[in-house]
């Protein structure tokens, strides 16, 4: 479980929510600008609020006191454009969360390999990013951010990059995959199409603000 | 009428660049380069170029790296001033750069109260050489290393760190792969700069072989004592790997564009 308690003041309004986020698909909808992608930010440890808590799991990510450092909190994070690291092929970017904790080259590419398999793109593993169509890429980014198996996975706007056609698929896969994790997973869009067709839980965020909040 | 007038222009320059570098390349039999190049004075001018400029070119990337990701990516007041700070010595006439150097590091220079008790002279010393070379080589590596860091977007950085990776290796092992065409470039350039480097040397570490006599000096020396033979040699030597610089310099630049 995330639970957050923060404020922070962006440039045309203050972000100010006390959330928390259970297991399974959570949905943060709202206008662009709306601070969706800096409260996900928070969580992760990419942006710092400038007051509250942060929490998950019961440990403190984040207070007046404490401030994990990204790369310490376990947090898994899909970027918008999904930033896949160019000078490795998709292989050495699913294992990358394994090597930063020390993972052998072997058990790295192992657990790499079954979840290219699983998601569907095995034959791509020697391929470079650069190589890759859209929505193989958010398939490469969504097995860098599990192979590793994170505490928590954020998502930001998983289908902005992707053509119309592609993302109603890339969607249909991609809440089938999620409903199968057991971890906190909140995935931001824009789109109100989204959240409907993934039917979780809803936090409907304007001008940094908690407008709306639905549970099952 | 123009475009023949331009073409002349252009022909005209490029052969004058190109005919005295040729001319050194004819001024010697094989025979006799071979024999000259090997000659001792030849060679230890030789290895005290390649032993300074390996040290300097160590110097410059252990110090010149930190600094350019600094540049690169912090905020802090007096950023310009540094960045202006570290463009000088490329302006700098290097007399001028080998006269500061003898103010601050000789031995009555700035530094004095300091080295002195610790025994050690700095000036006309193989050690004065390396410094001379990093002076004027540095700031060569810094800009372009520091150009090479802001090119790489913050994102990358951000998603080592959502996977685990510390702030050094994500720096090892993606920043510093996604700037390394320009890390490279910069570090030839700065190479090829210490490698020719004359004016601060001879100002500041004096001009004696075995000790502080690299090849441009050596070629300086060999015309002062009559030797154009031993000159020309060792020049040859130090036009053939500025064109091999070149060339990979133009390899390094297609590879980052």
């Amino acid at each position: 479980m995330i639970e957050l308690r923060v404020s922070k003041t962006l440039r045309e309004f203050t972000l100010d929510v006390d959330l928390a986020f259970d297991r399974g698909v959570t949905l943060l909808v709202g206008p662009s600008g709306a601070g969706k992608s800096t409260l996900l930010r928070i969580v992760a440890g990419l942006d710092r609020p400038d007051a509250g808590r942060v929490m998950l799991d019961g440990r403190v990510l984040h207070d007046s006191h404490v401030d994990v450092p990204a790369f310490r909190r376990d947090v898994a994070y899909v970027f918008q454009e999904y930033a896949l690291f160019p000078h490795l092929d998709v292989l050495d970017n699913v294992g990358y969360g394994l090597a930063a904790r020390g993972a052998s080259r072997s058990a790295q590419s192992t657990a790499a390999r079954a979840w290219l398999e699983r998601l569907g793109i095995g034959a791509l593993a020697k391929a470079r990013p650069r190589e890759l169509s859209g929505g193989e890429r958010q398939r490469v980014a969504l097995a860098r951010a599990l192979a590793w198996k994170p505490r928590a996975l954020l998502l930001d706007e998983p289908f902005a990059a992707l053509d119309e056609t592609l993302r109603l698929r890339v969607r249909d896969e991609l809440r089938a995959t999620l409903a199968s994790l057991d971890v906190p997973v909140v995935l931001v869009t824009h789109d109100e199409s989204d959240a409907i067709a993934f039917g979780g839980p809803i936090v409907r965020l304007e001008r940094g603000r908690v407008a709306e909040s639905s549970r099952l | 009428m123009i475009r023949a007038a331009v073409a002349f222009g252009a022909t005209l320059l490029v052969l004058f660049i190109a005919i005295p570098l040729a001319t050194l390349y004819a001024h010697l039999s094989p025979g006799r380069f071979a024999a000259l190049i090997t000659s001792p004075d030849a060679f230890s001018a030789l290895r005290i170029s390649l032993v300074t400029t390996a040290c300097s070119l160590t110097l410059t990337l252990l110090l010149g790296t930190p600094l350019a990701y600094v540049l690169a990516r912090g905020r802090f007041a007096g950023r310009d001033v540094v960045d202006a700070i570290v463009d000088l010595p490329i302006v700098v006439p290097p007399a001028v750069a080998g006269l500061a150097l003898l103010f601050a590091f000789g031995k009555y220079g700035l530094a004095a109260p300091m080295l002195g008790p610790l025994h050690v002279q700095l000036a006309f010393t193989t050690a004065a050489v390396v410094l001379a070379q990093l002076f004027v080589g540095a700031p060569f590596y810094v800009r372009a290393a520091r150009a090479g860091f802001a090119s790489v977007e913050r994102v990358y950085e951000e998603a080592s760190a959502t996977l685990g990776m510390g702030p050094l290796r994500t720096f090892a092992r993606v920043t510093v792969r996604l700037a390394m065409p320009a890390l490279a470039g910069g570090a030839v350039l700065a190479w090829a700069r210490s490698l020719g480097e004359f004016g601060a040397t001879i100002m500041f570490a004096g001009n004696l072989p075995g000790v502080t006599q690299t090849l441009p000096l050596a070629v300086y020396l060999g015309l002062e004592n009559g030797d154009v033979d031993l000159a020309a040699a060792l020049a040859v030597v130090l036009v053939t790997v500025a064109l091999a610089i070149v060339v990979l310099a133009r390899l390094l630049e297609r590879r980052s564009a």
